[in-house]
């Protein structure tokens, strides 16, 4: 490790930091319905919308009706996605003559991106016309964003309103996010990326003459646009199979700080919103600072593995200093690598500027582990919230109890109901996870995917079932993903992971809103505090280490034991 | 506070014994269903024994571990069958204690007008007969006295030995049933059933028979619950994954790790927990109508206190004699003394031994004084003398003044007099002038003596966050004087039923949730509204049924131990759960290494104990897991201990001892269970 690594490293979360209570507002501003700087551009256009699909703004959904809207409104992005690509072969924008996708893999497809997890088990350049890229893929990847934002307002809603019915307008929420929040911050992005070097265009892929006289197919396309939302929604999705490795996805050291500010930047202001809407903004930073905690231990401990290098070549007499570089662009070097791989996984966006197969086996654990808490630290946009707030609803209870008082959080009493779809909302994550790897691990199907033996292998498996859980869709490599039953089971996994966690915790929002506000007395404890950040980054890593403790010591942690011992998969 | 028979120690042999028997007839299913959890773990302790049956039969090797395992599931729930039958056993011994008040009574049911009556067996008493109880008779029911006032021997219920006086009207007319009349006759119209009457409900309470699960302990069983389904996710997993990894592990050692993951030791203490903290507050001498109540309890941000008698000495008390210039102070004593030597109001009492005690004035009874009383009128405003050929008059300052000008004796009214009495009611005292022959001597300041040790009190549930409001009829000025010396943070002056309703409603609606202790039919609305009420069991039969609460000792501060009480509980509850999770990190580093060292040898790394074999490793974390439930059971009756103070210290103390400690005990526990294993040569 270096200081200048450091010095990067630490720039970098103070500008995340920096953007949350400023952009937080504006989201604040944008989720009630309130006028900005925007709005009269956009005002109209937001209307208009409204007028062609009869939409009421104004009109209070109750936590059903919410939910109902959104998983319609997905089940129609899913089944558009589907088709565009079923039929890409017979529409336009299709310079290299793209032929249909495969059943199986177009339904994984458009999975992956109607739940904004963009695991990719095909490459984009060899696989996508122009148009799935531009009209399928991108617009998913706007939609699912919006749809995170709206739902973690939803809860947010529920613990700031008092007595209501509903928790807001899917449809509402769903516009003005994407009008005023996602499209003019990608507008600007795209153009940076262009200025940076990424190509925007629908030209046919060039074909070069290298120095030794080879030829070589040059992709081309559409990608700074692509590229923006990829990186702000939380989405991953690389228009290219190298993500952000490819330089044209991600060509210079400035592209990449941008990217990783806009992996983090709505979910971290995301707090900022749960602050001002519940009244006090210390709520907000308190669970920033408990998704802070938790993301420089996990910067820390893969900068430190990755830095250190391979002890076997090491013993072989190469130079340590080195660090680990296999699998690593040397324009980013192992601090940036390490940053963007616990940055990626820990906002569930699942892009990537180096191979984590090729991390040291607890350089690979982090981002593995980042998955498997359930993408609270910061998170997808909006999922991150939500899922950390799930979380501070089981630490308020247990504390709660501890206090002497029925467990309330910021003026909410934490009673059964919470309690129990919280709970099942937390389950998801452990039932597909765990069950499907058992699945892959002993049938022929499933263990003819892994590229290596041993604990590498089962880490592998794993960690495909875990980034579709936990929607992130960062590939741990090696897998071959593109089989009957990856493409079938991953995609369950992450409908599971998204929808059947989202339901739960829509019925806790609703339950949330109809209470009405407890007082505030010496005997509530403070949620603001140094205390709670612990007790909450305590409760999230318990209960993600009791599940998956068996499964970390038979992947990663055996083989980092085995690579100590001398031997390696 | 009465304590007597009711409080048992914690490990009496005359509990154990039927308690241990209890935890063998509570292997019943259809009671462990009741608890997800020792289900669960009665579920797997029984598909154990199956596959220890199977290989003994089968002469499978190691038979002797898989024997040792199964023993232990069993003993883990038998300890936790045992933990709630003594909890229960407290319970039952209090409840026998009281059913042998209720022997068989014979009421004499009143016919008509005359005093004719017909003995009746009590249970056969209908709501509405109206009895008759003599002296040594037993009352046979719950009821309301109608006429007459009599001398009860209430210890059956509250325990104290000193008799009551109970009357009709007014706010001491309520009767319980078995308690005994010990002089003079009463008449009582019976108020509840046989089968429900206070004596039917307290022994249900007692005997733990009516307990329903409290809204925090069900949520909590769904917490438990959850964590379970995750368990059996992570278990149920590694059969597939140690195959992949070319090994195996026996089912036996699986059903090991399963059960000491399993929040069993909250589970097993939970029910206990909560049939302690009922228990706890019957030997405070108050009775709740439902556990939820006493949850309620610990909630409460506001308190609403009746000022009579609660936060002052039920009446005024003169402290003061203030005389006009030109008059004496023994003066004024002396004849305000002889205005209330016939006064038999507490405030006139207090006269005389005020005058007494400061001026040595004593003797002389009326008899002797050969002097005329004139009793207080509500048209005078007044009472006195008229001794010796002097008219002495005390009375209300206005009354006073317009007695001295009525008489036209032409004497001048002193300019000090009105003075000194604003000075009083700006004390919050009442100002009593006093006259003779027209002549205004002084002031009487008669004030409302606050209790002592009242304030703090205060103090002490202003730690716990409460917000204290003293309700009086009396003026604003007053009130403010009394609020502020009682140590009050509110106060509501001028206070009509109605108001108090209101106020109630005005505290829940900012959400707040309000305790309020009363005694009169008056009260009965607003107990009935606040969230906790607990009404006097001196109170009306009427405040009694609207409260959810009452206190056999009829003391309002009470409330300071029913609050502690309800968060003693969810304390010892949260508590219990936090060391029961943080429990497992050890068990898995005890047993997880151990299951797959076999094929996963550099896994003996995480065997951070230095557990001696596989078996005795996961041996000794399964004795752990059991053990520990009967070591904590003292703790869960006893309840953690609660000091007033911010939310943030306890919850920092709390996590320090019971998840630090927690995460840290197994680690030595199961340590030492291994060395102990290993030497005796158990695996």
């Amino acid at each position: 490790m270096t200081v200048n690594g450091w010095i990067q490293i630490l720039v970098f979360i103070a500008i995340v930091v920096a953007l949350a209570r400023p952009i937080g507002g504006y989201l604040d501003r944008v989720l009630e319905g309130e006028r900005t700087f925007l709005s009269p551009v956009l005002g109209p256009v937001e209307r208009g919308f409204y007028w062609l699909s009869g939409v009421k703004p104004t009109e209070n959904q109750s936590w059903w009706a919410y939910c109902g809207g959104m998983l319609i409104f997905h089940l129609f992005g899913f089944a558009l996605l589907y088709g565009l690509q079923r039929l890409q072969g017979m529409l336009p924008f299709n310079p290299q003559d793209m032929a249909a996708v495969a059943p199986d893999l177009a339904a994984n497809t458009a999975m992956s991106f109607a739940t904004n997890t963009n695991w990719q088990n095909y490459g984009g350049e060899s696989t996508m016309s122009y148009l799935v890229q531009m009209a399928g893929l991108t617009v998913q990847n706007f939609t699912s964003a919006a749809s995170g934002i709206a739902l973690a307002a939803a809860l947010v809603r529920g613990f700031a309103r008092a007595e209501s019915r509903g928790i807001g307008n899917f449809w509402a929420d769903l516009v003005r996010v994407t009008l005023y929040v996602l499209l003019p911050m990608c507008i600007v992005l795209t153009l940076f990326y262009v200025w940076q070097g990424v190509p925007q265009n629908l030209s046919p892929y060039v074909e070069a003459t290298t120095l030794e006289g080879g030829k070589q197919v040059i992709a081309q396309g559409p990608v700074a646009s692509q590229l923006a939302i990829k990186m702000l929604g939380t989405n991953g999705g690389g228009f290219f199979n190298a993500n952000s490795a490819h330089p044209y996805e991600n060509p210079t050291a400035l592209s990449n700080l941008v990217q990783m500010l806009s992996i983090l930047v709505l979910g971290a202001a995301m707090t900022n919103v749960f602050g001002r809407r519940v009244g006090d903004e210390r709520q907000g930073w308190a669970i920033l600072a408990a998704m802070g905690v938790l993301f420089v231990v996990g910067v820390f401990i893969t900068y430190w593995a990755e830095a250190g290098g391979n002890p076997l070549l090491t013993a072989l007499g190469v130079d340590p200093s080195a660090g680990n570089m296999e699998g690593k662009e040397v324009r980013f070097g192992e601090a940036l690598s390490a940053l963007f791989a616990v940055v990626t996984t820990a906002a569930s966006c699942g892009a990537v500027n180096a191979m984590h197969d090729s991390f040291m086996p607890l350089g690979g654990a982090v981002p593995l582990a980042n998955m498997l808490l359930g993408e609270v630290i910061v998170g997808g946009v909006g999922a991150g919230l939500y899922g950390m707030l799930l979380f501070a609803i089981i630490s308020v209870f247990v504390a709660g109890l501890m206090v002497g008082r029925t467990p309330e959080y910021v003026g909410k009493k934490i009673e059964a109901r919470e309690v129990k779809m919280t709970m099942l909302a937390i389950l998801c994550l452990p039932l597909v996870v765990l069950g499907f790897t058992a699945l892959a691990t002993v049938i022929p199907a499933g263990l003819a995917g892994p590229a290596n033996a041993g604990p590498h292998g089962f880490s592998e498996i794993f960690y495909a079932f875990t980034s579709a859980a936990a929607n992130n869709g960062s590939a741990f490599g090696g897998l071959t993903g593109n089989t009957m039953f990856y493409n079938s089971t991953l995609a369950v996994t992450m409908a599971v992971g998204r929808f059947a966690m989202i339901v739960p915790m829509l019925a806790v929002a609703g339950s949330l809103a109809a209470k009405r506000k407890t007082a505030v007395s010496v005997g509530t404890f403070p949620t603001h505090g140094g205390l709670f950040i612990g007790l909450l980054v305590g409760v999230v890593v318990i209960v993600g280490g009791l599940t998956y403790f068996p499964a970390l010591a038979l992947g990663p942690i055996a083989e980092h034991l085995a690579m100590l011992a001398g031997s390696v998969f | 506070m009465s304590s007597g028979p009711r409080a048992a120690s914690l490990f009496d042999p005359a509990l154990i014994k039927p308690a241990i028997v209890e935890s063998f007839r509570k292997l019943d299913p259809r009671v462990q269903i009741r608890n997800p959890v020792m289900f669960v773990l009665e579920m797997v302790a029984l598909v154990a024994t199956v596959l220890m049956v199977r290989d003994i039969v089968g002469g499978a090797k190691g038979v002797g571990f898989t024997v040792q395992i199964v023993i232990w599931l069993w003993a883990t729930l038998l300890f936790a069958n045992f933990a709630e039958a003594v909890a229960e056993g407290r319970g039952k011994a209090q409840a026998d204690a009281l059913r042998r008040t209720r022997t068989e009574t014979v009421a004499k049911r009143l016919l008509g007008v005359s005093d004719m009556f017909e003995q009746v067996r009590a249970p056969e008493l209908q709501v509405g007969d109206v009895v008759l109880v003599e002296a040594g008779d037993t009352i046979p029911g719950d009821g309301e006295i109608i006429e007459g006032v009599a001398t009860v021997d209430e210890s059956a219920i509250t325990g104290e030995s000193a008799p009551v006086i109970r009357e009709a009207g007014g706010d001491r007319s309520a009767v319980t049933g078995g308690t005994r009349v010990l002089s003079d006759r009463i008449k009582v119209k019976v108020t509840a059933a046989a089968g429900s009457s206070f004596l039917d409900r307290m022994i249900a309470l007692v005997e733990g028979a009516v307990r329903q699960k409290t809204p925090n302990e069900i949520a909590l069983n769904i917490l438990l619950a959850g964590l379970t389904i995750i368990f059996i996710f992570a278990v149920a997993s590694i059969p597939s994954f140690a195959d992949y990894a070319g090994g195996a592990v026996s089912a036996v050692v699986l059903i090991a790790l399963f059960v000491t993951l399993i929040p069993t030791t909250i589970g097993a203490l939970l029910s206990a927990i909560g049939i302690a903290g009922m228990d706890r507050l019957v030997r405070f001498n108050v009775l709740a109508t439902s556990g939820r109540a006493v949850e309620a309890a610990g909630d409460v941000d506001t308190l609403l206190l009746d000022k009579t008698g609660t936060i002052t000495l039920g009446n005024r008390q003169a402290t003061a004699f203030l005389p006009v210039r030109g008059i004496t102070e023994r003066e004024l004593a002396e004849a305000a003394r002889l205005a209330s030597l016939a006064d038999d109001t507490p405030e006139g009492r207090s006269i005389v031994v005020l005058a007494k005690e400061k001026h040595g004035l004593r003797g002389m009874e009326m008899g002797e004084l050969k002097a005329r009383f004139v009793p207080f009128s509500a048209n005078t405003r007044m009472s006195g003398v008229d001794h010796e050929g002097a008219v002495i008059r005390k009375g209300a300052v206005e009354a006073i003044i317009e007695h001295a000008q009525g008489l036209g004796i032409g004497k001048m009214i002193p300019p000090d007099a009105e003075r000194i009495a604003n000075d009083i009611a700006r004390q919050g005292g009442t100002p009593l002038a006093v006259s003779r022959n027209g002549q205004i001597l002084g002031i009487v300041h008669l004030k409302d003596i606050v209790k002592g040790g009242i304030r703090e009190r205060f103090a002490e549930l202003r730690k716990m966050g409460i917000r204290t409001v003293m309700i009086t009829g009396d003026n604003a000025v007053t009130a403010a004087a009394i609020a502020a010396e009682a140590g009050v943070d509110d106060f509501l002056a001028q206070a009509t039923p109605e108001a108090k309703l209101k106020l109630i409603r005005e505290e829940q609606a900012k959400g707040k949730l309000v305790a309020m202790c009363g005694d009169g039919t008056n009260d009965a609305p607003a107990l009935a509204q606040a969230d906790v009420g607990v009404a006097m069991h001196t109170g009306t039969a009427a405040a009694r049924e609207a409260g959810n609460m009452v206190d056999l000792d009829s003391d309002p501060t009470k409330l300071i131990e029913i609050v502690a009480i309800g968060k003693q509980l969810l304390m010892t509850r949260g508590a219990l759960t936090t060391f029961s999770i943080a429990n497992d990190v050890a068990k898995y580093f005890a047993i997880i290494p151990a299951m797959f060292l076999a094929f996963y040898p550099q896994l003996d790394t995480l065997n951070v104990m230095s557990l001696a074999t596989p078996q005795s490793a996961i041996l000794s974390a399964i004795i752990f897991n059991a053990l520990i439930i009967i070591a904590l059971v003292p703790l869960a009756l006893r309840g953690v201990r609660y000091t007033p103070g911010g939310a943030a210290a306890l919850l920092r103390r709390n996590l320090l001892i019971y998840g630090l400690g927690g995460i840290i005990v197994p680690f030595i526990g199961i340590k030492a269970i291994d060395l102990v294993v290993s030497a005796v040569g158990l695996a």
